[in-house]
Order: structure tokens, then sequence, then C-alpha cells
């Protein structure tokens, strides 16, 4: 129950945040919608992963071994996917920073040099 | 009007192709072939209690340096552009009196409690990427009451880059002297099962990994804080 | 039980996620989607993931918002001057 429930939140987060990017004109707002995206695959990940009834993969004592635990794979992937959503964050927002800075608005309608 | 119902048709469309994996969602009662090996042979194999970071450091430890490769990427491009201009030159209002205090009360403290976090990444929950990020929240700190001290990138870039040798170093040197080849971590004896030296390399490259994702999260605050007044200080 | 304090952290998940994106206001809709990174981080915990919680917790929540809000900054800074 609880893996279908989280999975649920995931779906909804990235449709969420897919709504966000796609409505939104204000850069900033679109990067935030990017970071709602992101939590949401997190969470599809680690429902995927989900064992129910099983604990935290950290095995206190070696006569533990063959109890019921999570599977550990997904969530080393969620680890380097979290940092890494920070790294391309900070880049988006520089981006969104200089792009201020040369046309002084935030409005995505505004900046024409890519549109045909 | 038509753009409104594209966006509309693409959610529902997304929407649908996520839906799909819901009916069938089963929640696991065995795991799948390889991280059952990990979880059953894991701790034999590597010594190491917690294993999400036997499987960051060592058994996908591959993924780990490419990873640290794209922060690093990340930090040197934020840095790049927010260099490209400097326009910004008035002096930033400082801290109040109780922020700064509690900055130099706390500030060591949270370095210390991140230092904790990624040595014991091997026993406990944590790691290299908590710990370098409480390490950069000290940073925030320290850049949010005295935003006009100026802090330099020197020993960042140094600390980091020496790290990041470190790492793919002690990472070739498991093609040389062991038999699993790169990355591996029983080039040091495995130690007592649970204790803080122990599982060979993992607690050494934890260690470096923290030191660098903690000091490229701190040059991305910084970075992003700016640091023009350097004529002026 | 513990599938009812589950489902209602869910739905704190997706509430201030959808808050953040219906607001009007930047710093607002920055800042409940921290409050929906960190609900998230809960619901990893109750997931028998507690690395994720704790990175998600620190980085996710923390640290990208405090980089919003240099960014926001640096944009009203640039603005005035």
């Amino acid at each position: 129950m609880t893996g279908t429930i989280a999975l649920i939140t995931g779906i909804l987060l990235v449709l969420i945040g897919l709504w966000g990017i796609l409505t939104n004109r204000d850069i900033i707002r679109m990067i935030v919608g990017f970071s709602l995206f992101d939590v949401g695959i997190h969470i599809i990940m680690l429902s995927i992963g989900y064992v129910a009834g099983g604990t935290a993969p950290i095995i206190e004592n070696l006569s533990d071994i063959g109890k019921s635990y999570v599977d550990p794979v997904p969530q080393a992937l969620v680890l380097t996917a979290i940092v890494i959503g920070l790294g391309i964050t900070a880049f988006m927002l520089t981006y969104a920073v200089n792009m201020y800075e040369k046309k002084g608005t935030l409005e995505i309608d505004k900046f024409e040099e890519l549109k045909w | 009007m038509v753009k409104k119902v594209f966006i509309l048709l693409m959610i529902i469309l997304t929407g649908l192709i996520l839906w799909s994996f819901v009916p069938g969602y089963e929640s696991r009662t065995a795991l799948p072939e390889v991280s059952a090996h990990y979880v059953e042979k894991g701790p034999e194999e590597l010594g190491a209690a917690n294993i999400v970071t036997a499987v960051v450091v060592t058994y996908r430890g591959l993924d780990t340096l490419g990873e640290v490769t794209i922060l690093f990427a990340a930090s040197a491009v934020v840095g790049l552009l927010i260099h490209l201009n400097k326009n910004e030159n008035k002096r930033r209002r400082e801290g109040s009196e109780i922020l700064r205090t509690g900055t130099a009360l706390l500030f060591p403290l949270i370095l210390l409690f991140g230092i904790y976090v990624f040595i014991n990444g091997h026993l406990t929950p944590g790691g290299g990427f908590q710990g370098g990020a409480i390490i950069a929240s000290a940073v925030v700190l320290q850049v949010l009451a005295y935003p006009n001290r100026k802090i330099g990138h020197g020993l960042l870039s140094v600390i980091e880059s020496l790290s990041g040798f470190t790492y793919v170093l002690l990472g070739a040197a498991g093609v040389f002297l062991t038999v699993n080849g790169f990355l591996d971590n029983r080039i040091l004896p495995l130690g007592e099962y649970g204790s803080l030296l122990s599982a060979g390399l993992i607690p050494v490259i934890y260690t470096l990994v923290g030191l660098k994702v903690g000091s490229e999260l701190s040059s991305v605050v910084i970075s992003l804080n700016g640091e023009s007044e350097e004529e002026q200080l | 039980m513990t599938d009812i304090i589950f489902l209602i952290i869910a739905l704190f998940t997706v509430t201030a996620a959808l808050y953040a994106m219906l607001t009007k206001d930047r710093t607002v809709s920055v800042l409940s989607a921290g409050a929906a990174g960190l609900f998230a981080s809960i619901l990893f915990l109750m997931m028998a993931a507690p690395d994720v919680a704790m990175t998600e917790a620190a980085i996710g929540s923390g640290l990208t918002t405090f980089i919003f809000f240099f960014a926001l900054r640096k944009i009203r800074s640039s603005r005035n001057g």
C-alpha cells in the first residue's frame, strides 16, 4: 500500500512540475517547476525499489543477513540524482540571472532570438 | 488557445504513460538478483554496514566518479557565468548581531558535524554527499552573516582538485593491487566489522568525496552571492 | 496506521507543490517548493531510505532554496543598480 501511494504521489508531482514548466511565463517559476519534477521522479524511482515490510539496508551485525531489506540500488541512484539536480538548478539559475542582466526581464516571451 | 490545448494534451498523455505503471504495481516481496547479492554478500565482501554506501562507493563507484565530475562542471560554469558581468558595486547590509554571534558559535560545530557525517558514512546513514552539503550550509551561514567579506576561491579549488585527484589515484591503485580492478576497496585491510576504521578504502574515499562535494557546493554558493567587492575591501 | 500517516504526508507534498505553481509571488513559490522537498524527505524516511532522506533534506530542500534566494537577490540588486 505504501508503495502505491508513493508511486501516485510521484506521478502527481511530475505532472504538476510539467504543468508549471509549460504554463508559466516567468523563468524562476519554470525552474521551480523543474525542481518539483525532479522530486517526483525521485519518489517514483524509490517506490519501484520499495519492499513491503523491508527495513533500511544497513546491516548492524553479520547475523542480520537474510532479513528483509529494501532495494539499495535505486537508493544509490536517487542519492546521485539529487546532487546532480542541485548542480543543474544552480546552472539554470545562473543563466536566468545572466539573461536578466542582458534584457532586464524574466518573461520568457520577451526572449525572441530563438523564435522563427 | 491552440497552445493551451497542446499543453493540456501533453500533460494528459504524460499522465497516461505514467499511470500505466499503477494498476500493475505491487510492492516487491523479494529483491532482484543483483540487489540480493549486494545485500547478502556485501557485508562480507566489503565490510561496510551501510549497503547504500557500499553500492555508491565500490560496486557502482565509477558512476560516482562521473557524478562528481558533472558537479565540478556545473560549479565551474556557475563561476564562469557569474564572473562574466561584474556590475554590482554597492555594499550589502551586514547581518544582525544575533546572526553574527550565532555564526561564530555554530560555524565550527556545523563543520564538525559535516565531517562526522562523512567519516561515518559506511556505518550509519550519511556519507560524502550529505556531509558535503552540511559543510556548504555552514558556508551559507557565514555568507549570510558577513555578505561583504570576500572568501577566496583559492583554498576551495586546491581542496577540490587535490581530493578529486587522490580519488582517481586510489581508484587506479585498485587495478594494480587487487583482482577486481578499478575502485576496489580492499587495498587496505577490511578491519573489524562495524568499527570506524573498517571497510578498507570506503571511509577514505567517502572523506575525499565529502571534501570535494563540500568545496564545490560552497564555491557555487560563494559565486552566486557575488564577490565583486574586491576593490572595496 | 503507518499507511494513514504516509497518505497524509503525501497529500501535504502534493498540496505544497500545487501551491508553489499556483501562487503569484515568486518568493512564496520558492519557499513552498522547498516545503514540498521537505515533506518528500519524510516520505523517503518512511520508505526505509534514510540516506536519501538526509540528502533530500540537506540538498533538495535546504541548499536549493538558498540558491534560489541568492539568485533572486542578485536579480533584485541588478534591477535597482
